[in-house]
């Protein structure tokens, strides 16, 4: 976690009434952007982040000093090409990297507002962000883009503002979170719950942190991310560091020692409230819920166009559950296409480099960025 | 352009919504969207070439006529276009009764068993006929239910499909072909191209 960085950011000034019921005002959205916004401002691109990223999708991330989460993704050249489109990407709030979230101060109490937090969702965080069209002043955007949760917000965008994307990608997601990826967030969110420094949230104050419970939160989800395949070919059966087995609880395999050190990374950069409210937004995410369990309903009114992409190995957030957003676009006659992209690299293709994935992304945006641009002249 | 899609193409009228089933590479998809209609969307079960359809901004989907066809709604589109594959499938019958659902007509194009190489193949060399057209052994053929154009006109008429146009292709020469001419067209042609209608 960082109290470190002032980051970019744009304070809402204006009410924002939340699904849980209360309202928030004046609160911070951080930020980055990459590229350059054209004089017809019809370039931009909002890009969404996944559970545990953050609005550095590119570059150098400053907490980590690693890559950007989406670096082979989103860049000068690559497939979304900041050569050619202005990307915006915020912090989601709930998060942990200077948006409105568990771990901004209180104003009145000095301290972390931990679990004062109210429990969000992703609606939440979708109309907490569009303040940034208007902070650019940007009519319509030519693109929202993102991956698994990034997918579930880029649905509900299209949904709550059906004129404002040209383009709507949403990558290796679903429109409803199933009872296995509750579940799965559950172990996570009981896991930083057990920790005895969690202390009902208030590890700040009581100068503790439940490091412990984050990272094994982080090593069970990122079992999620990987296929058995993947797993296998990488570390298979392989030992650390060691000729023969130790007979002890150390790490003995490869594999044991890769997710401790994941999650013992993690905890440097992730706040342990945020890790409870965001994949609780996700759990609670059901779009067609939303319309009377009718999912074509949610993009009755949309004016965007779709691609809907998912990996073959990607067992989270199966080809299965991304097709059924196809299948409820095409019930109303939307302009969508998709494929499943064949990876061994499980939920974490789209983060990952998958040549197939980056071309297709790359060449749909160009493609139709060219189309998009006809029309208007 | 294969003959075979520019006679598709001039049967399907101006600004009609268009999906075609086995789309491939997208080549009659791209010719269709530039001459004829921007609402045109394409099935595909192959993934590379779905990419290499959506790298060139056509709108098409993964998928399989057998099981994908289902998802979209009654006449939702003017024309279903099925190129060369109805006799690759399981279950053609279910296949031709999908387009006329999804579509108001159909355009099914039929390599035509019933010409005379073909048959006289089987007749003197009797083995399994290898000609341009189908030019897979018996044993790695992807066709499961070879016709003829005549088997095509009697499965229209026992399933009360109407065929409003139907023509014939001999070495890329367009022929008319209907009921009066169909013994000799039946011999002389390699593809038949039929636009039909519940």
């Amino acid at each position: 976690m960082n109290k470190v960085k002032q980051f970019k950011n744009i304070i809402i000034t204006k009410p924002q009434k939340l699904d849980c019921g209360k309202e928030i005002s004046n609160f911070p959205i951080s930020y980055e952007t990459y590229g350059n916004l054209n004089e017809k401002k019809d370039n931009a691109i909002l890009v969404f982040h996944a559970l545990t990223g953050d609005q550095f999708a590119s570059g150098k991330n400053p907490i980590t000093n690693k890559d950007g989460w989406w670096s082979y993704a989103l860049g000068s050249g690559k497939a979304i090409d900041t050569e050619k489109f202005f990307v915006i990407c915020a912090n989601v709030i709930g998060g942990c990297m200077g948006s409105y979230g568990p771990s901004t101060i209180d104003e009145k109490t000095g301290k972390p507002i931990g679990t004062n937090f109210p429990v969000i969702t992703i609606n939440d965080m979708v109309n907490a962000q569009y303040n940034l069209l208007e902070h650019f002043k940007i009519d319509k955007l030519f693109a929202v883009i993102g991956g698994s949760m990034g997918g579930m917000q880029v649905l509900q965008f299209v949904s709550n503002f059906p004129d404002k994307a040209h383009i709507a990608i949403p990558i290796a997601c679903t429109s409803s979170h199933s009872a296995q990826n509750i579940a799965f967030n559950e172990l996570g969110r009981q896991a930083i719950l057990a920790d005895t420094n969690w202390k009902n949230g208030l590890y700040e104050q009581n100068k503790t942190s439940p490091d412990k419970g984050l990272a094994v939160a982080r090593m069970a989800a990122h079992i999620t991310y990987l296929s058995k395949k993947g797993l296998q070919e990488k570390f298979g059966r392989k030992l650390q560091e060691r000729d023969d087995l130790k007979f002890s609880f150390d790490a003995d395999f490869q594999i044991e020692s890769y997710l401790r050190y994941q999650g013992s990374v993690f905890v440097d950069r992730f706040d342990a409230n945020s890790y409870l409210y965001i994949t609780r937004a996700m759990d609670y995410f059901d779009l067609s819920k939303q319309f009377n369990g009718n999912l074509s309903a949610a993009f009755s009114n949309t004016t965007s166009k779709f691609f809907v992409i998912s990996f073959t190995s990607d067992w989270l957030y199966p080809t299965a559950e991304n097709r059924e957003i196809v299948i409820a676009l095409n019930a109303i006659g939307v302009d969508v296409g998709f494929v499943e992209i064949e990876s061994d690299k499980g939920h974490d293709s789209f983060l990952l480099d998958v040549p197939d994935f980056l071309d297709t992304l790359g060449n749909y945006l160009k493609t139709n960025f060219k189309t998009v641009n006809e029309k208007r002249i | 352009m294969k003959k075979e899609f520019k006679l598709i193409s001039e049967l399907i009228l101006q600004n009609s919504k268009v999906l075609d089933v086995g789309c491939g590479d997208g080549e009659l998809m791209k010719y269709l969207k530039d001459n004829k209609t921007s609402k045109i969307r394409g099935l595909e079960i192959s993934k590379n070439k779905v990419q290499n359809c959506l790298s060139k901004g056509l709108t098409v989907i993964e998928g399989n006529a057998e099981n994908d066809l289902q998802q979209f709604p009654n006449n939702s589109f003017d024309f279903v276009i099925l190129s060369q594959t109805l006799q690759a499938f399981l279950d053609p019958e279910k296949v031709i009764s999908e387009l006329l659902r999804v579509g108001k007509k159909a355009i099914v194009t039929i390599p035509n068993f019933g010409y005379w190489k073909v048959r006289l193949n089987l007749l003197i060399k009797g083995t399994m006929p290898v000609t341009e057209n189908l030019p897979n052994e018996w044993y790695n053929t992807p066709n499961l239910h070879m016709c003829t154009l005549r088997d095509f006109f009697n499965f229209c008429s026992k399933r009360e499909i109407k065929i409003f146009k139907s023509l014939a292709l001999k070495n890329d020469k367009t022929l008319n072909l209907s009921a009066k001419n169909l013994a000799w067209r039946n011999l002389e042609s390699q593809l038949g191209i039929f636009l039909i209608e519940k």
